[in-house]
């Protein structure tokens, strides 16, 4: 099937040469980084953690999302997603490959990242979420191109693929947790510690996933024709409507709980985030942002008239993501270090080379996305 | 389900019950009971649990012997500048050391003072149950929460997870800012976590901490927090002392005297 992605026109090289330049920008920087050490990204010892655990963070809940299609179709036998499940699947593939990139690249010894299965250590979160992580990836793999392939020779996918296919929904949910406990079980960081981080996290992952399927289904029918159909993306909007709400929500019951109960500890992380504290919010104007256009998206959603409009629809769909990304992707994981333990505030602003390696690995995951959408579309499109 | 098979599945399960009642009166220790126990966490059992107390009223303010010492044994580079920084032992405000304690009308005495902050060695380590390669440790046979620098990966997991700030990455190669080579402990690499490890080292030989040693006022006071007639207990014994945020559980081995 893989020959299927080398038979483009002058647009798609061109789209493959451009994240590629990309790609060999990351890969440059990231060998400045290997060779100097991490003091060439924005961390330090008090924002110990940055961009690359935050897009980690984000990008495993769009891993995670793909259950949203999989399992109307597979469990309840919802046929409109026939055309859309495989683009759920490999989004889950390349998102999950991005993951275990982004940890990657984020460890001071990548050289040694094998101690943590040759020592495995069953009460660390990261030796959990690791192991979630790389099953994740198998399954999908596995079970996304077994039914791609017995498409393509036009017969039914064999029937061990059931089962696995039927494992990878508890799967998708564990993945979402088990990175949620990462942060959720850590004393002392008192915006994480908090019971609703991974129901949050699974609520916003389910809003900003389907919401990229959405807007990748739009670009796969504009590109190669492969139509998921009008009815699966209805579907679907409907089902990032209820997530974002949920998500909305679940954000409001930390205001609630932090600022009623007027516990300092517990307000601080939010006051930095939303209003600033002590004078100091460098990530002010962005949760604000993320709460606008999160908000004004969800407006838009909640209109069925203006939701089933593609128009309307792909800038609610870019709004939800923009708002979730830069409440996961920026917010959450730099706001859990400030104040730090011993109640300072310093600030974190990535550095060029960690923006580059950061968008080296998002382009090594458009770029494989787009292969492997590619030979879906041909294989879809080939009757 | 045959209605006898599930009678006979009732029958054993009390019989089952009766049993573990009767065990339970016959063996008043049964490993029941210690389970429970072991969650209160009041003893924390056999061997040693090597402990500070830090008289913060002799602390004099301005003086860093106890920090040049352990900085200087222990090969720490100074690398001037606060995101790089590594530090092993550090003199922060009240406030910072102490957040969440009595925060009102604190004397001026107490709030103009400087804390000496280090790794509190936890009895209940969070950094230790975050570490996903058992790099950093808790030794069983004295309560030493150690690193082992060779195993750590560098994810920083351990550093989210303590509570006290207390430990630091190496952002860059350590070694060129390291003012004075020390013979007595190796330096490190590159994109791994250090901490205060209380001298294992320096204990080995029989000898007290650097710090404990170096400082001029008798601020530190090192011992064996199970040996009941150790000096560390006979001065918690007899005066008030604070954990730093003892409400998180960590059961911390470094006390101080306010």
């Amino acid at each position: 099937m893989i020959e299927k992605a080398f038979n483009g026109d002058r647009n798609y090289w061109g789209w493959i040469v451009f994240l590629l330049v990309i790609i060999s920008a990351g890969i440059y920087s990231y060998i400045n980084q290997l060779t100097t050490g991490l003091t060439l990204t924005g961390m330090g010892r008090d924002v110990s953690w940055g961009v690359y655990i935050a897009q980690f963070t984000f990008l495993v809940g769009v891993a995670a999302s793909a259950v949203m299609v999989v399992l109307p179709y597979y469990l309840h036998d919802y046929k409109a997603f026939g055309k859309i499940v495989i683009i759920g699947e490999f989004l889950a593939v390349t998102a999950t490959i991005m993951c275990l990139l982004f940890i990657l690249v984020d460890l001071g010894r990548p050289d040694r990242i094998l101690n943590v299965m040759l020592y495995p250590t069953p009460n660390s979160m990261l030796f959990w979420d690791a192991t979630v992580l790389t099953g994740y990836l198998l399954l999908n793999i596995v079970s996304g191109w077994t039914v791609l392939g017995a498409e393509r020779k036009g017969v039914q996918p064999p029937k061990w693929v059931k089962p696995v296919i039927y494992l990878s929904i508890p799967w998708a949910v564990s993945i979402h947790t088990v990175t949620a406990f990462l942060y959720a079980g850590l004393p002392g960081r008192h915006l994480w510690l908090t019971a609703v981080l991974a129901p949050r996290f699974l609520a916003s992952a389910f809003a900003a996933g389907p919401a990229i399927l959405i807007l990748v289904s739009f670009i796969l029918k504009k590109t190669t024709g492969f139509d998921a159909g009008k009815q699966a993306i209805n579907k679907l909007a409907v089902i990032v409507t209820y997530a974002a709400i949920i998500n909305f929500f679940l954000l409001g019951m930390e205001f609630f709980t932090a600022f009623y109960s007027n516990i300092p500890s517990h307000m601080h992380g939010l006051q930095y985030l939303f209003f600033g504290l002590h004078g100091k919010g460098q990530l002010v104007p962005w949760m604000r942002v993320s709460m606008i256009v999160g908000l004004g998206s969800l407006v838009v959603l909640l209109i069925p008239k203006l939701r089933t409009s593609s128009k309307w629809l792909i800038m609610a769909c870019i709004g939800i993501v923009v708002s979730i990304w830069i409440d996961k992707g920026v917010g959450l994981i730099i706001g859990g270090f400030v104040p730090s333990p011993l109640e300072e505030i310093v600030g974190y602003m990535p550095t060029l080379g960690e923006v580059s390696i950061t968008f080296g690995i998002w382009a090594i995951g458009i770029l494989l996305l787009t292969l492997l959408l590619k030979i879906a579309a041909a294989v879809k499109t080939q009757d | 389900m045959n209605e006898n098979r599930r009678e006979f599945i009732k029958k054993t399960g009390l019989g089952v019950l009766a049993g573990l009642g009767v065990a339970s009166g016959i063996f008043p220790k049964s490993s029941f009971e210690s389970a429970v126990a072991s969650t209160t966490h009041e003893d924390s059992a056999s061997g040693r649990r090597w402990g500070m107390v830090i008289d913060t009223r002799k602390c004099k303010d301005g003086c860093t012997k106890c920090i040049d010492a352990c900085h200087e044994v222990h090969n720490v580079p100074d690398f001037d500048n606060i995101k790089d920084e590594i530090k092993w032992i550090w003199k922060s405000p009240y406030g910072n050391v102490f957040p969440g304690e009595s925060a009102q009308f604190v004397s001026e005495e107490t709030r103009e003072r400087s804390y000496l902050a280090l790794c509190n060695h936890c009895d209940n380590p969070p950094c230790v149950r975050a570490c996903p390669t058992k790099a950093t440790f808790k030794r069983d046979w004295d309560g030493i929460v150690a690193m082992d620098y060779h195993r750590c990966i560098g994810c920083r997991f351990c550093m989210a997870a303590c509570p006290y700030g207390a430990r630091s990455f190496n952002w860059r190669d350590p070694r060129p800012a390291i003012p004075k080579r020390s013979q007595a402990y190796p330096t490190r690499e590159r994109g791994v976590v250090e901490k205060c490890n209380f001298c294992s080292e320096r204990l080995a030989q029989g000898l007290q901490p650097a710090c404990v040693a170096a400082c001029p006022e008798g601020v530190l006071t090192f011992g064996d927090l199970n040996d009941p007639e150790s000096e560390v207990r006979l001065l918690l014994e007899k005066n008030h002392t604070l954990q730093r945020r003892a409400e998180l559980g960590t059961r911390p081995s470094v006390f101080y005297i306010i």
